[in-house]
């Protein structure tokens, strides 16, 4: 403080001999730290690379690199971040990445679309498979109300998965340029809520679904027969079939298998809270698409063969009753167990004016 | 236009995680998330080496390609910036990226993972204003003229960041100043800062 203040008027009444002194004061400063600034410069070029290498870390092994990239840690890898227990690279990411993109999108998008075009193709060369003989109006009980109803939820629910399963995998190319960000965002985030909490319904019905019509759907030696004859879907033959021809039973064990594949890997997706790692959810999301994209495909035949496809089979599944013609042509060996139970209309319109579901359950027969 | 770039020189690292803290404090992150963090191979050992990772803004960025909502996008400066907005927290962008970049604020059922989080360069992201922007992204110093927070700060300039062409300049001349075999660290024969070690030692 003392200093400064004494130095201040000193300073002030500088005379014309002082003030020359200063720029030349000034000017060997400038001078020094020029040269010093070329010294260093100097040094630096000078740098001993023993002496460098002395205190250098040593750089790492091919094998330590190849170590990293496989992604294994050793007892002495560290990582800063809380809780993380990720590698340094991730490089099953870029396999996974070019699996997704490259092959499942594309040829999801062909499997998808193209069964669609084969379907259309095939209904307008050959057309809808109609009954030959006229209907009897004796009806048959096919399916109870429990398993309609049954089939109608895991149906809708399958059709809002898959709607909302190939938004999240092909909408970005569609929607977004379309609606524009605003509408996208709120509708990709509402399709992700709906994909995620309506996938475990959707699981845990179609394991109860499954369950209840396993008896039906055990594979016969008729069944090989079936499938020989393209199970008579093209001409006017029919092929021996029970309760469930064997495309049906075809889809039933696809929906066994690769159904719950699909919902498996599903729930390693959905719930990422029990510690699975980032390679877990990339082999769950790969299986996930494969198989529902599959599914989605086969599907199509299902819902065509179910409805548009076959005169008489859509009423079963709303109904509960099939005519007695249609069991005969298309199920005949069930027909054969159940013929003796077939019931007029207004037998079938009392029943259902009972209201009670179980009464026609009693009859389920297979 | 720049292309700008992150590169860790692991020489210098002493992993003193100033860039992990720096990064926190500029952009405000939140709890459970560290944009950015240090990784030491073989810790303890001779051979230890320290690297500080984050979002390295590739020029094919995986996330980019895999991200359902299409959320990314890169500025001109080849930085890669994502939509909140448009983020559902699929965690797609996590299981593609190399290097562990993504962060969700939660880990709940049914995917609820929250918004993804990762490094932004400094350079913020898509908001009607600027608060805005700092709540969802942290700061934008890249608009001030600023480089990354974690760069600038770094105690031994391990950790650069700007103009790819800036950064490999620096780095080269580092290397061939240390003049010897291990002074591009990577001990890669393939890698080109390891020859340009080599050639410098060589030559004396």
């Amino acid at each position: 403080m003392n200093l400064l203040t004494a130095q201040a008027p000193g300073g002030v009444p500088r005379s014309g001999k002082g003030l020359a002194l200063g720029i030349w004061r000034f000017m060997l400063v400038a001078l020094a730290l020029v040269l010093s600034l070329g010294f260093t410069q100097l040094a630096v070029a000078q740098a001993d690379p023993n002496r460098e290498m002395t205190t250098a870390a040593p750089g790492i092994t091919a094998d330590q690199w190849r170590q990293v990239r496989s992604g294994e840690t050793g007892p002495n890898y560290r990582d800063s971040r809380y809780a993380s227990d990720y590698n340094l690279i991730n490089s099953s990411g870029e396999t996974w990445r070019q699996i997704r993109n490259r092959w499942v999108s594309p040829f999801g998008l062909i499997a998808v679309f193209g069964m669609a075009g084969l379907i259309a193709l095939f209904y307008f060369i050959v057309g809808r498979k109609y009954l030959d003989e006229p209907r009897t109006e004796r009806k048959l009980l096919r399916w109870t109300l429990v398993k309609r109803a049954l089939h109608w939820t895991v149906a809708s629910l399958f059709i809002v998965l898959a709607l909302t399963g190939m938004t999240l995998l092909f909408g970005k190319f569609v929607f977004r340029p379309l609606f524009g960000d605003g509408v996208w965002a709120w509708m990709i985030a509402a399709t992700k809520v709906l994909h995620n909490y309506l996938g475990p319904i959707f699981g845990v019905l179609l394991v109860i679904l499954l369950v209840s019509l396993i008896k039906e759907n055990l594979p016969k030696k008729h069944d090989l027969v079936w499938f020989k004859k393209g199970g008579g879907m093209i001409g006017k033959q029919h092929v021996d079939a029970g309760f469930a021809n064997g495309g049906e039973k075809a889809w039933y064990w696809l929906l066994a298998t690769v159904g719950i594949l699909v919902i498996a890997s599903g729930f390693v997706l959905d719930f990422p809270n029990f510690d699975q790692g980032r390679d877990t959810m990339q082999w769950a999301n790969i299986i996930h698409a494969v198989g529902a994209l599959g599914l989605t495909a086969v599907s199509l035949g299902h819902i065509y063969i179910g409805t548009l496809g076959t005169e008489g089979a859509l009423e079963g599944m709303t109904t509960g009753y099939v005519d007695e013609t249609w069991a005969k042509e298309h199920h005949n060996l069930w027909y054969e167990e159940v013929k003796d139970q077939t019931l007029s209309e207004e037998e079938v319109a009392a029943r259902k004016s009972g209201g009670d579901s179980s009464a026609p359950s009693a009859t389920r027969t297979s | 236009m720049a292309q700008m770039k992150f590169m860790c020189d692991a020489e210098r690292c002493i992993e003193c995680n100033g860039c992990v803290t720096a990064c926190k404090n500029a952009n405000d992150v939140e709890w459970g998330i560290q944009r950015r963090r240090v990784v030491t191979l073989n810790d303890g050992e001779a051979d230890e080496m320290s690297i500080s990772v984050a979002c390295m803004h590739c020029d094919d960025a995986p996330c980019m390609a895999v991200c359902p909502t299409d959320c990314f996008y890169k500025t001109d400066d080849g930085i890669v910036l994502h939509d909140k907005d448009l983020c559902i927290g699929c965690g797609y962008c996590l299981y593609a990226c190399p290097f562990g970049a993504p962060q969700f604020p939660q880990q709940d059922a049914f995917g609820e993972r929250g918004k993804m989080d990762k490094c932004t360069f400094c350079a913020g992201g898509p908001a009607e204003s600027k608060e805005e922007e700092y709540e969802k992204y942290g700061s934008n110093r890249i608009a001030e003229g600023k480089l990354p927070l974690c760069a600038e700060m770094c105690s031994t300039k391990a950790l650069l960041a700007g103009d790819a062409q800036d950064v490999a300049d620096i780095f080269r001349q580092r290397v061939v100043h240390r003049g010897h075999k291990d002074g591009g660290w990577s001990n890669n024969p393939q890698a080109s800062a390891d020859n340009l070690a080599y050639d410098a030692a060589h030559k004396g």
